[in-house]
């Protein structure tokens, strides 16, 4: 049952992934899937949509980077303090048993895809992850995914100081041109990334799964920020995760989005 | 010899409000879905009469940080704020929207002012909506701009008055709030001030959560409007309030905990003659229209109903 009342819990645990990256750990569960998200409230501060990096019924886990406002307050706090949580809302990750399936996570979309694949592999899905960062100093549960059994990791980095040298995407496409298929492409990370995976999705006719990421208030249908043209589907209810042969119909994708007040802003 | 005769469906949704067409009485109620020419399209596409948009102020305007919208089983707080972009972004999306103009579109405007209620009213009206809706009834943004106008009827006559100078051929329908002592009376002064119909009503309270372990009031703006099917009844007992004191001459959308399509024909019974829908999209999906519309239509049809309008006022006092 979603709950859309926010509601304080104690950080169970904090760990620190990156120089930026932080995951808190929660001893309560909002039954969230991979690529579903929470609304995280900060008490006097702000709430925002985060994805659940995990949740297995018992333990939650959120992964964020200090970048905003609220972000940065919210890396300030410690064990025991409290912070807001609702949800679960949105579309997730969907995969048949057995699918071969390539993971595309850029950036911060590592936790979310590291749930993902802990799930998938459940069902007997042969799971490549193709993460990607800046730099070997930024990328995100490496180890987490690495322990995985039935998850092959693949490693790019911007720089080259780890694994191939650019795009994970990049890399993904190399193995396709090279005679490597999958059946499907899940990916969660900045807005570019997605829409170079939309490109090879739509190329080479293999179905792919976007996490689209737009300003959320409400979280769960009612206040129209989160809303795409010119579907007018809500982000929040018909997504954040949504199939290829939708976003390439949405005229926001890989172009604009709106703030708190509908400005478009191009990416 | 037996005659089997088919189902005729005699129920008739579509009525003629000051001269236009709405082909039910479902309308989206301003705050809900309502930023982009996209939305107010797909919320046709489910079977909407008309759409409301969100409130637009003469200049850009900032909303209140979240939590911004909270709900439990039982009620749904909101202290949006009336976020908007201003004219620019107005102009854009009313422009886009009447082009094909799936249904009747009516424009909300916002102010804290009476110039400036005057100054959007001028740019709105000068877009084509069918309908504007005066909103000087949000309860909360009363930090920035004072007690609203609907709670005091010289207050809301002047808006009424001054915007009425401005707005040309299209009609103006005040937004009421039911937060008041004597919401006929202030629909009165409005009336005597030219207003052409009245949308009752905004949300009720202000109202107030507050989280046990951190002590901390949910919303960011501490306060919001309440909203929800718990409502109904005051929104109902205002709109009859509001029906009986201008003579039942001039037409409501009467808004205020519509979840059923029998929610909606009491609302009509009460003196409304469109009804609008907001909060309830959050329980029973998008398509509520739609589904308030088939149970209009089915209730209609079982107790001889032909024409939805001749059920408008027909409380018996």
């Amino acid at each position: 049952m979603q709950n859309r009342l926010p509601t304080t819990y104690r950080i169970a645990s904090v760990k620190k992934e990156t120089a930026d990256v932080q995951t808190f750990t929660f001893e309560v569960s909002l039954g969230a899937r991979p690529g579903q998200f929470g609304m995280i409230w900060l008490p006097g501060v702000d709430e925002v949509p985060m994805s659940i990096a995990y949740d297995d019924g018992k333990q939650l886990k959120i992964t964020f980077f200090a970048v905003g406002d609220m972000t940065k307050e919210l890396a300030k706090k410690k064990e025991g303090d409290l912070v807001g949580l609702r949800g679960p809302f949105g579309t997730n990750y969907e995969w048949k048993k057995g699918q071969k399936l390539a993971l595309l996570a850029g950036g911060y979309g590592a936790a979310p895809m590291y749930f993902t694949a802990h799930e998938a592999i459940k069902d007997n899905c042969d799971v490549h992850v193709f993460v990607g960062a800046r730099s070997k100093d930024h990328l995100l549960y490496i180890d987490e995914l690495g322990s995985l059994k039935g998850v092959t990791l693949h490693v790019a980095t911007d720089d080259g100081s780890e694994g191939y040298k650019g795009y994970n995407v990049n890399q993904l496409s190399e193995m396709i041109e090279g005679g490597e298929s999958f059946d499907e492409f899940l990916a969660c990370g900045p807005e570019m990334m997605l829409k170079a995976v939309s490109g090879i999705s739509s190329d080479k006719k293999i179905p792919s799964q976007l996490s689209l990421e737009r300003y959320m208030k409400c979280g769960y249908g009612l206040c129209g920020n989160c809303v795409v043209d010119p579907l007018g589907i809500r982000l929040c209810i018909d997504g954040p995760v949504i199939n290829n042969d939708i976003c390439v119909q949405i005229t926001d994708f890989g172009k604009y989005h709106r703030d708190d007040v509908g400005r478009k802003h191009e990416f | 010899m037996r005659v089997y005769c088919a189902r005729i469906k005699l129920m008739n949704l579509s009525q003629k409000i000051l001269n236009v067409e709405f082909s039910n009485p479902t309308v989206l109620a301003s705050g809900i879905w309502g930023i982009t020419a996209s939305s107010w399209k797909r919320v046709v596409e489910n079977g909407a009469g008309g759409i409301t948009t969100k409130s637009l102020w003469i200049r850009e305007h900032k909303g209140h940080p979240n939590p911004t919208v909270i709900a439990n089983e039982h009620w749904t707080l909101n202290a949006v704020g009336l976020p908007d972009a201003g004219p620019q972004k107005a102009r854009e999306e009313i422009g886009e929207y009447l082009k094909d103009k799936p249904a009747p579109l009516i424009a909300n405007i916002v102010a804290g002012k009476v110039e400036d209620f005057v100054a959007i009213a001028e740019i709105i009206c000068g877009l084509g909506p069918d309908f504007l809706e005066v909103n000087i009834s949000c309860p909360n943004v009363e930090d920035e701009c004072g007690k609203p106008f609907a709670c005091s009827a010289p207050d809301a006559k002047k808006v009424t008055e001054e915007v009425k100078k401005v707005s040309g051929d299209v009609p103006i329908f005040i937004k009421l709030s039911p937060n008041v002592d004597d919401i006929g009376a202030i629909a009165v002064a409005c009336a005597e001030a030219g207003a052409d119909g009245f949308t009752a009503v905004n949300t009720f309270g202000p109202g107030m959560a507050i989280d046990l372990k951190s002590r901390q009031p949910i919303l960011a703006n501490k306060v919001g409007g309440l909203s929800g099917p718990g409502l109904k009844p005051i929104a109902v007992r205002c709109i009859h309030d509001v029906y009986k004191a201008t003579g039942g001459k001039l037409p409501i959308i009467g808004t205020g905990g519509v979840h059923t399509g029998e929610d909606a024909l009491e609302m009509m019974i009460a003196g409304a003659s469109l009804v609008g829908i907001g909060t309830s999209i959050g329980e029973r999906g998008q398509d509520v229209f739609k589904k308030v519309c088939d149970e209009m239509n089915e209730w209609c049809e079982t107790e001889g109903v032909s024409e939805i309008s001749e059920l408008i006022g027909s409380m018996s006092e």
